[in-house]
């Protein structure tokens, strides 16, 4: 029985950057871009799920971020995560990753037990992939990043495949371990349709609250504990359930900052432009030749 | 609440310091070249550079070192070090890091360097950038506050649609990863010296959590950085099918096959083949881009090509911007019609 938290991010599908998007002065409308699930993040839930599959244990889903980050907890109670849990607070805001792995971890603490952190190699909002290693620094457990295969798994030890420039290694290493997953390392498996219909009503206490706003029938004590009993309840961590130092969260825990954002604005530069014709292309062909460029 | 005035504040060392990735005992590319940068970056400082060599049998390696500008080089030398391993070696470097206090520190962005940087920084609560793809010392004006000599951290970021300047300004000490080949190697001239301090190798219990059962590795065949011509494909040729033209014109006249992030995520082109931030950086003689939209990212790793052909079907694609040729058409016709041309030409 092996006991597995993952941490997710939600991200902005920067693949996708359409035009209204792109704002007039350049930079970019973050509000109008669609919020996915990392699909790193989502490669790292696979692996749990199947260490989960083959040698028992649970699955337990973290997530720092604001309120709405709980839809990606959905879909990992829709993979098959047993717990989903919202780390959320204004004052997180801003963080660099030396101050989100702060909270991570205090988060991961404050859960309990682990024997695997697994984590996406990196998201693709920064493409940094340093909160994973600097959780495990913060934790004081070993770390195996690139992992591309869980080999094996026995008493408290892991067996794992990553990847190297050029090849890969095989590493022992004791458990507990913090572990980061390419992309190529699983293919994640599609939602079912029965936890989808189980788990859609999950809600954030955050979302409970919203519910009751304004409504004199309802309490939210009430609601959360009957969103708990039928296991609908996604845990909800803030700054204060945390006992956090506020110097070490948010902007104030961040020493990096962005000094200058420029966004990327083009000209046509004065590029020759040549026909897409035989006749075009052969003078562009005789003019490399010309030029020693090509020959 | 984190900013202190001025005046109170301790002041921050000037030392500038890189990181040698060893594989096998012979020094990656990587480590020169950031050697090679922070020795300007050094100077700006006005304080050492210094190599910090972590290994077996080290000593060659150190003094190699010193032909890429390193004034000192900091030595831990062991047998329990031969492989790169993130306790031991993570553990040492934030010793060393605690003890000298160094201004910047600048990793790889390979596997080793990603894998330790983030580690060593979270110990030390040091700034981190990744994969910068420029770095410049300035005098700076932060928050209606001035700032000598702060290190500017250039990455593209947010899918490429911003360049961002990253800044340590409140922190002693800031870490820097950089991709291989995006900094220039410059080997110093003449005989060079520079003082070698051995720090003694001491084992500690928890060194040994991780240990290496097996490692493979193969010297790449793929030799991007020192192709003279690259014919490189995007997402926009659709299917690997038709990135098989891309394999044909690089076939005949020479050059390598590369990708963008996106052919690479598409399956069409292997990782290493991928030119750009995240990839390699290249500056061939002829680069051909097809079906390239011409992200920052992607310019980021050869927009110092000495001509660069771009062939795109959408008119207004960012990629003619940096190229000396452009031919708006489709690549399933151009690209045969390149081969024909050299062909013909060859005759």
């Amino acid at each position: 029985m092996y006991k597995s938290v993952v941490l997710v991010k939600q991200v902005p599908d920067t693949a996708n950057i359409t035009g209204n998007v792109m704002q007039e002065d350049g930079t970019v409308n973050r509000a109008k871009l669609p919020a996915i699930l990392n699909h790193e993040d989502r490669v790292a839930m696979e692996i749990a799920l199947r260490v989960r599959d083959q040698y028992g244990g649970t699955v337990t889903a973290i997530t720092m971020g604001p309120p709405r980050a709980s839809d990606i907890l959905r879909e990992c109670l829709y993979m098959g995560a047993d717990h989903a849990c919202l780390v959320t607070d204004r004052k997180f805001a801003g963080a660099d990753t030396l101050a989100t792995s702060y909270v991570l971890s205090e988060a991961i603490k404050k859960i309990g037990d682990y024997d695997f952190i697994f984590a996406g190699r990196q998201a693709i909002d920064g493409d940094t992939a340093q909160v994973g290693p600097q959780t495990a620094e913060k934790l004081h457990v070993p770390q195996i990043t690139y992992l591309e295969e869980i080999v094996s798994v026995s008493g408290k030890s892991v067996v794992a495949k990553r990847k190297i420039e050029g090849g890969y290694e095989v590493v022992r290493c004791s458990l507990p371990v913090l572990v980061t997953v390419i992309k190529d390392a699983a293919e994640p498996r599609p939602f079912k349709a029965k936890r989808v219909m189980a788990f859609k009503g999950a809600r954030s206490l955050l979302e409970i609250e919203k519910l009751v706003d304004g409504n004199p029938l309802l309490s939210v004590e009430a609601l959360v504990h009957e969103y708990e009993s039928r296991s609908l309840l996604i845990e909800t961590l803030t700054m204060d359930d945390l006992h956090l130092d506020p110097a070490r969260c948010g902007v104030h825990g961040s020493p990096t900052k962005v000094y200058k954002v420029e966004s990327v604005v083009l000209s046509s530069g004065d590029h020759e432009h040549i026909e897409p014709t035989r006749a075009g292309i052969s003078r562009l062909v005789d003019k490399l030749f010309e030029d020693h460029i090509l020959g | 609440m984190t900013s202190l005035p001025n005046e109170s504040r301790q002041s921050p060392g000037n030392e500038v310091w890189v990181f040698i990735e060893q594989r096998n005992s012979k020094a990656a590319d990587v480590g020169f070249e950031l050697l090679s940068k922070g020795h300007k970056l050094a100077r700006a400082m006005g304080g050492p550079l210094k190599s910090i060599v972590i290994g077996s049998g080290m000593t060659e390696l150190a003094n190699e070192t010193f032909q890429y500008g390193a004034d000192e080089s900091i030595v831990v030398d062991h047998e329990a070090l031969k492989y790169y391993r993130t306790i031991p070696y993570g553990r040492i470097l934030t010793e060393l890091v605690r003890q000298h206090s160094p201004r910047i520190v600048l990793f790889g962005a390979t596997t080793v360097g990603r894998d330790l940087a983030p580690r060593v920084a979270s110990a030390t609560k040091s700034g981190m950038t990744a994969d910068c793809t420029d770095l410049q010392i300035s005098d700076i004006t932060y928050l209606r506050r001035d700032y000598k000599r702060i290190l500017l951290q250039i990455r593209p970021a947010f899918g490429g649609n911003i360049i961002a300047t990253i800044i340590t300004p409140d922190n002693p000490i800031q870490m820097a990863t950089v991709r291989e080949g995006v900094m220039e190697m410059h080997k110093i001239d003449g005989h060079v010296h520079g003082k070698i301090t051995r720090v003694p190798y001491q084992r500690d219990e928890l060194d040994d959590l991780v240990t290496i059962i097996e490692q493979h590795r193969e010297e790449s065949k793929v030799n991007l950085k020192g192709a003279s011509i690259i014919v490189s494909g995007g997402y926009g040729l659709g299917t690997k099918e038709n990135f098989r033209l891309i394999h044909e014109l690089a076939h005949v006249i020479g050059g390598e096959v590369a990708g963008s992030r996106a052919a690479v995520d598409a399956g069409f082109v292997p990782p290493e083949r991928q030119v750009g931030q995240t990839g390699v950086t290249v500056r061939p003689k002829l680069y051909i881009a097809v079906g390239i939209s011409g992200a920052i990212q992607h310019r980021a790793g050869m927009q110092e090509s000495n001509k660069i052909i771009a062939i795109n079907t959408d008119p207004d694609a960012p990629i003619f911007s940096i190229s000396h040729y452009g031919i708006v058409g489709d690549a399933m016709e151009v690209i045969p019609r390149l081969v024909e041309a050299y062909k013909f030409k060859l005759k």
